[in-house]
């Protein structure tokens, strides 16, 4: 096996086993969400919503996890790693610094994955949510790119995040909630105005919601754009990020070996 | 004859809002195959040669060649050639077993699985840490994670090595079983190079071919620890144990070359290089006039840490 694959299986393996050994996870990561989707599903149902809009909020809560885990465990995570000593022996080897990233993105999405999985299963049982899947290899289609677009957003961040301290984990508290909002995790995005919409798509949850949405819930979805349309951005999207990720981290890495910001000062 | 580090009017300052000059025009030579170590109080600039050395940090100047390959142009030919470990570091996942850790640590260099799982086997046994290796990183020791962190650092096997401080902060039996290990992995091959920094004098004379002294960025002097201590037979060492007294304005007294003292019970262990020996009767009535009072004087064999003290001019610490 090349270097930079067992570099990545071996980045991936922590979060892996995070997700399989440590059930604490479970309480928060599936039961608090929960609780926040029930809060939208009561409201909508109190106002006489349509029932595609509780399955909106399913659908969102369960990618919620991704968001959650793209923003704190990808683009703040050299912070992290910086602060425990990590980030200086992962650059001191001489694996490929995307094999790194691909490490921590794989192994993310399995973890993430598994809590998504769960939020989805319980809602749909819990508050009796209906989904058709009438095209199944599409909706995957859709799935897998958004994954890719968002993680190799995340890639991004984390390269531009791997010199800066708090100020990481202030971006990534700052992108939090607002993104819930712009990106439409729990109602149809075009309900804010094309604008709005149209600004938001450069986060790749906006449309991947948005299509995945259409493909479960047809027109009741209120799409913004043709569901083929929205693959095909969020293709140049996952692709843009990737290169985007990949001159970001060479060029952080050579700043801070100038700099001397890749350790901290008493490392 | 192989040169496994050659570095050459190094310079490193760090800019912000005051200029720190780390190292100054620093020359060092280090064979393949040798034990170095790097002697210096905190502050003096190791740890910053070893990050440049690493390819962790850029030189603000000269030029730094690790096994032939210059650490600017060319860090990703040195880095699958190196390693390195820090005292009292941190580094792995928690939740992860001191087993699991290590192989991660060995998959970031490509070390096929069935390699890795004989060479950890072999690094947990030869450390004692065979015990412990399903044992979550967050449930182990300190000295048991200083073991597992050394054991990280050899299980790649590196023609190159840095150890900043390995043995810091750990108990005899620890530290002793550290010392020998380097001294056989150094031994077992040629080509085998080991970059050592520590705080421990005996240490350094203990195990290294050579020893650079760097105090303020620059090196003060470098070779085998037998030669920088004759380089002593000029002077003299002392030491005395006195009552509690302040020992800073001893440095200040005419014919003397060092100072440097540890706290003991009965107050103080001053040790004391003097450009020769009728320099002592001004260092008792310094002692005397300062208020403290001298229980045992004794003049003894020059050690390294001597030789130490007479070019920085004071202890490690």
């Amino acid at each position: 096996m090349p270097l930079n694959l067992r570099a990545a299986v071996g980045r991936a393996y922590p979060r892996v086993i995070g997700a399989l050994r440590e059930p604490s996870w479970t309480f928060f990561d599936v039961l608090l969400p929960l609780l926040g989707i029930a809060a939208y599903i009561y409201y909508y149902r109190a106002l006489g919503a349509a029932s595609s809009f509780e399955g909106f909020v399913v659908l969102g809560g369960a990618m919620t996890a991704f968001w959650l885990n793209v923003l704190w465990g990808m683009a703040s995570q050299f912070y992290w790693e910086k602060e425990i000593g990590n980030l200086q022996l992962f650059l001191v080897s001489p694996m490929s610094r995307m094999a790194l990233l691909a490490g921590m993105a794989l192994g993310g999405m399995f973890s993430a994955g598994v809590r998504a999985l769960s939020t989805l299963f319980l809602g749909l049982i819990i508050f009796d949510v209906h989904m058709t899947v009438e095209e199944p290899l599409f909706l995957a289609a859709v799935f897998l790119v958004t994954l890719i677009a968002i993680y190799g957003m995340g890639m991004m961040f984390a390269s531009l995040f791997m010199l800066y301290g708090r100020d990481a984990w202030n971006i990534s508290n700052l992108l939090q909630e607002p993104i819930y909002l712009v990106s439409g995790f729990y109602f149809p995005v075009r309900a804010l105005g094309p604008w709005v919409s149209a600004a938001a798509s450069i986060i790749p949850i906006t449309l991947g919601l948005d299509a995945m949405r259409q493909l479960l819930f047809g027109e009741q979805a209120l799409g913004l754009l043709p569901v083929a349309t929205e693959l095909v951005i969020l293709c140049v999207l996952a692709v843009a990020f990737l290169v985007l990720a990949r001159y970001a981290l060479r060029y952080m890495e050579r700043l801070g070996r100038k700099e001397g910001r890749l350790t901290l000062r008493w490392q | 004859m192989a040169y496994a580090l050659e570095v050459s009017a190094l310079s490193r300052a760090f800019t912000g809002k005051q200029t720190v000059v780390a190292l100054e025009n620093v020359d060092l030579k280090v064979k393949e195959g040798e034990l170095f170590g790097l002697l210096g109080p905190n502050g003096a600039g190791k740890t910053t040669l070893i990050k440049i050395l690493s390819t962790l940090l850029l030189p603000t100047s000269g030029t730094a060649k690790v096994l032939g390959y210059d650490v600017d142009g060319e860090a990703s030919k040195i880095r699958p050639l190196i390693n390195m470990v820090s005292g009292g570091e941190t580094s792995g996942y928690g939740l992860l077993t001191v087993r699991e850790n290590l192989w991660m640590f060995s998959q970031f260099y490509g070390v096929p699985g069935s390699v890795a799982r004989e060479r950890i086997d072999g690094l947990l046994k030869a450390f004692g840490l065979e015990d412990k290796a399903n044992a979550k990183v967050r449930t182990i020791s300190t000295g048991q994670r200083q073991r597992m962190n050394i054991i990280r650092g050899f299980v790649t096997d590196p023609k190159l090595i840095f150890l900043d401080e390995p043995t810091l902060g750990l108990d005899v039996t620890t530290s002793r079983t550290i010392r020998e290990y380097i001294r056989d992995w150094v031994r077992a091959r040629d080509d085998r190079t080991l970059l050592l920094t520590t705080h421990y004098m005996r240490e350094a004379e203990e195990l290294c071919d050579r020893v650079a002294i760097i105090d303020r960025g620059t090196i003060l002097a470098c070779g085998p620890p037998a030669e920088l201590k004759r380089r002593m037979n000029h002077a003299s060492t002392f030491v005395m144990d006195t009552t509690s007294f302040d020992p800073a304005p001893l440095s200040a007294v005419r014919g003397v070359k060092g100072v440097s003292a540890d706290e003991i019970e009965s107050g103080k262990r001053v040790r004391l290089v003097l450009e020769d020996e009728s320099a002592i009767s001004d260092v008792i009535s310094a002692v005397v006039s300062r208020g403290g009072r001298i229980v045992s004087l004794n003049k003894v064999e020059a050690t390294l840490e001597d030789a130490f003290i007479e070019m920085v001019g004071r202890g490690l610490g």
